[in-house]
């Protein structure tokens, strides 16, 4: 593991190297090395069970890898103290896959949770910025009064977005974003996070296996297979990436080397 | 373990031969993976419960959110613990008519009802009522909040979980447990000189002298002690098993399950501990 506030590149944002972790005999990840320039947004593709969500909560903190080293700005992060955790997880928000909005709350003190809990701003201040976030969002301001039990559930992915914008974070994490939305829905999301991001001038790393969203909110796309990264390029070059893995993931095809080697 | 033990040709060999060697070590297998993971969780749970208090003391505290437990855990296990204390102490009064009569000694029952509600009926009885609604109540929610990922979208939002979610409910069942049996010590008293006055014709000046008379600090002293430990082995119960909460709705029903039974054989353990610490 590499020693606590290692300089790597400056140029990355965030960056992932070698990093690995197992569930007893399960090793989920097996080496990711991943980077992200700032202002950009990478989308890590992958089929279910292929690591995605591990590298994300090792990222967030959430999973201690086992073996590797994650850097934010050139800080290493891996093996942090309580307190130079809490300084990088300032500069993060995240949109999670159920939304994951506290049920016993207004929708609007969810938005500003982090703004009055996390960082001890008034009641009133938060307030407004949630209400400003929530409008950004596409919702009207009296939604800000209602509980995440009597909103849809396209709404709740938005004030989970709003959540995750509210504290004007460097980095935005999306958990597969689109999933459980119908096609409009989900359209509506994805240009709500590529406007999101570009606002806020932030970084952005997503996960999912829904290709037109990761078509649509993606600067670079990373594929990753059984817990490495197996292609790593531009949007523009997904439909020519060479690599049969990529081919047959894009196309949904149900007959590839993806499912020649789990049969 | 089991990893290291396939590791053994010849463990491999009796497991596949079926013949009485590949049971018997089938069988100390089982017997010696189950020990070792009840010494696991004991592990864990011990880990818990430190973290716990250590961070009891560590600023920030969220002080809305005790104030707020105060009310869910104190105030509204109120009835229960009221209702709980006002029958058993009647019960204890009848009961004791019936066995003291035998023996010329009815002028017992006012010291029998008072010490058993103060040291022991109170306290076990609340505690094993509050366990239930209780820890049963916060072992759903956290364990709810985490199959959710409510509870990663807490660090996410540069909110530590344990402060924000398990500290206060601690400090709360810790501080009012004591303050619910010391309402249910004379909620108990009260039931038992009721019956002995108006059902079983005792006078209400000597039951009340009597019952003064027996009374000793140590005697309430024990109960608050026992309640507040017993506030927080339910609360520190139901954080575990809803914190470490798995597998969806199915994983909060067993946590839930959990937080009851393991606090009720706690609170039964924990008992005996402190009255001999205080009685022996």
């Amino acid at each position: 593991m590499s020693s606590a506030k290692t300089k790597t590149n400056p140029v990355n944002k965030l960056k992932l190297t070698g990093v690995h972790k197992s569930f007893g005999s399960n090793h989920v990840l097996n080496g990711v090395d991943i980077a992200v320039e700032p202002g950009k947004s990478l989308v890590v593709i992958g089929g279910s069970g292929s690591g995605k969500s591990v590298m994300l909560k090792s990222v967030l903190g959430i999973v201690q890898p086992d073996q590797g080293s994650i850097t934010v700005d050139g800080q290493e992060t891996v093996g942090l103290g309580p307190k130079d955790r809490d300084a990088v997880m300032r500069k993060f928000g995240m949109l999670f896959q159920g939304a994951a909005l506290f049920d016993s709350m207004k929708v609007w003190e969810n938005v500003s949770f982090g703004l009055m809990q996390g960082r001890g701003m008034d009641k009133r201040s938060a307030h407004e910025i949630a209400i400003e976030k929530i409008t950004a969002v596409g919702l009207k301001p009296e939604v800000g009064d209602l509980y995440p039990a009597e909103i849809s559930g396209g709404m709740q992915k938005r004030v989970g977005l709003a959540r995750a914008i509210a504290t004007s974070p460097e980095i935005i994490f999306f958990d597969e974003p689109t999933t459980g939305l119908d096609p409009i829905m989900s359209d509506v999301i994805n240009d709500l996070i590529v406007k999101s991001v570009k606002e806020l001038g932030a970084t952005a790393l997503s996960i999912t296996h829904d290709m037109a969203s990761a078509r649509k909110i993606a600067d670079h796309i990373a594929m990753i297979y059984e817990g490495r990264i197996i292609w790593h390029g531009p949007v523009d070059d997904l439909d020519h990436s060479g690599n049969e893995y990529v081919d047959q993931f894009i196309h949904g095809r149900a007959d590839g080397p993806i499912t020649r080697r789990t049969a | 373990m089991a990893a290291k033990l396939e590791n053994f040709p010849d463990h491999k060999d009796s497991q596949k031969s079926g013949g009485p060697v590949g049971f018997i070590f089938n069988f100390f297998q089982a017997v010696g993976g189950a020990i070792l993971g009840f010494f696991q969780k004991i592990g864990h749970l011990t880990d818990f419960a430190l973290r716990s208090v250590a961070h009891c003391f560590m600023p920030p505290t969220f002080f809305k959110q005790i104030l707020r437990q105060l009310v869910d855990i104190g105030y509204y296990s109120l009835p229960v613990v009221g209702m709980t204390a006002l029958f058993t102490g009647m019960v204890l009064a009848l009961q004791s008519y019936t066995g003291m009569t035998r023996f010329n000694a009815e002028s017992a029952i006012a010291g029998v009802v008072v010490l058993s509600v103060t040291r022991e009926l109170a306290p076990v009885l609340a505690g094993l009522m509050v366990a239930g609604r209780v820890g049963a109540a916060i072992a759903a929610e956290i364990g709810t909040m985490r199959v959710t990922e409510q509870i990663d979208a807490l660090t996410t939002l540069s909110v530590n979980p344990f402060k924000y979610l398990v500290v206060p409910r601690i400090i709360a069942g810790t501080l009012t447990l004591p303050i619910l049996v010391l309402i249910g010590d004379i909620i108990g008293v009260f039931g038992g000189y009721a019956v002995a006055v108006y059902k079983l014709d005792f006078s209400a000046g000597s039951y009340i002298s009597q019952t003064w008379d027996i009374l000793e600090t140590m005697d309430v002293v024990s109960g608050l002690v026992k309640a507040a430990a017993f506030g927080f082995i339910v609360t520190v119960l139901g954080c575990y098993h809803g914190y470490n909460s798995q597998r969806g709705a199915q994983g909060v029903g067993a946590a839930t399950t959990n937080a009851v039974v393991s606090a009720s054989i706690m609170i039964l353990i924990f008992n005996y501990i402190i009255t001999q610490i205080f009685f022996s």
